[in-house]
């Protein structure tokens, strides 16, 4: 089953829940409603194949944050994309570490660097960056502190350039 | 020189060519600990992170004086190719007492040989305790940890 089956398989079986084909190139995607990524992904799992989550990564659109759940079966030889859109000010999904539990450190570097916040996780910490820090910095609107524990962030320019 | 056998990024595979055959640092006395306890020179060689410097200042803090730095290649001595990251400190001179600066991406076995032959001539002409004495209360500044 290809890609383009699988997003047809989706649409009849969540009616108003998965949207049309979007995007270009070798890799389409559909966009989910956000409430239904838990039982979209478990069938993905348990019916169709896609036994493996391989990234989920995310986007600040600016008006909205978007996440893209990447799926493959390897039995099919398929990838599919899922994305969501999430509300900027409060962004929030629910986990699906209980589904994929190699989403577990997907989701806590999208929580650090995006500040998205997954329901349910069993671990919520930041995963790259120490854990005192302040903001989250692939934000369009991250301002970078003058400071950090007494180390300098800027520095002259050696050459006199800027 | 009894340098630390330690690099927080990829000019550490040049740091070990360096000690390898070719360039061969054993010639001119110098080997590597692996302990801060023991050694005299610390090499920072590559891009260092907030989370690392506190690391990397914890290392230095635990050699015995007298102690030496060298920033090896662009990132240790002005956070190079990733200065513009939110997360890279813009130079480790910005951290620790740096004495020698070699500058490359990566500088060649050869380079950082010349940057240890240096600090080796520095050291014959230096007046140790006005060294020391430069460097203490910069250093008090500075929490551990």
């Amino acid at each position: 089953m290809k890609a383009e089956a699988v997003y047809d398989e989706l649409r009849s079986r969540f009616p108003e829940k998965v949207s049309e084909t979007q995007g270009q190139g070798p890799l389409k995607c559909v966009l989910v409603k956000t409430d239904a990524i838990e039982e979209i992904l478990t069938a993905l799992r348990n019916e169709l194949g896609f036994r493996h989550l391989s990234f989920i990564a995310g986007t600040d659109l600016k008006d909205a944050i978007e996440l893209a759940y990447g799926l493959i079966a390897y039995s099919q030889k398929a990838m599919i994309l899922l994305k969501v859109r999430l509300d900027h000010a409060n962004p929030t999904v629910r986990t699906v570490t209980h589904i994929f539990s190699g989403a577990n450190w997907h989701e806590r570097e999208t929580y650090d660097l995006l500040g998205v916040k997954f329901e349910g996780h069993p671990d919520l910490r930041r995963l790259l960056l120490p854990d005192d820090w302040k903001g989250h910095p692939l934000r369009k609107d991250y301002k970078e502190e003058p400071s950090y524990h007494g180390m300098p962030t800027t520095r002259d320019p050696l050459l006199g350039r800027t | 020189m009894w340098y630390l056998l330690f690099s927080p990024a990829c000019c550490a595979i040049e740091l070990m060519q360096a000690g390898g055959v070719r360039t061969d640092l054993d010639r001119f006395g110098m080997v590597f600990r692996a302990t801060p306890r023991q050694a005299d020179v610390m090499i920072v060689g590559g891009t260092v992170t907030y989370k690392m410097a506190e690391r990397i200042r914890l290392l230095y803090q635990q050699m015995s004086e007298p102690k030496y730095v060298i920033a090896m290649g662009s990132c240790a001595n002005s956070g190079g190719l990733f200065q513009k990251s939110y997360s890279v400190l813009k130079g480790i001179d910005l951290v620790l007492p740096v004495d020698i600066y070699i500058p490359g991406c990566p500088p060649r076995p050869e380079a950082l040989c010349d940057g240890l032959l240096k600090l080796q001539q520095k050291i014959m002409k230096e007046d140790w305790g006005k060294t020391v004495a430069a460097r203490e209360p910069k250093l008090k500044e500075q929490p551990v940890g």
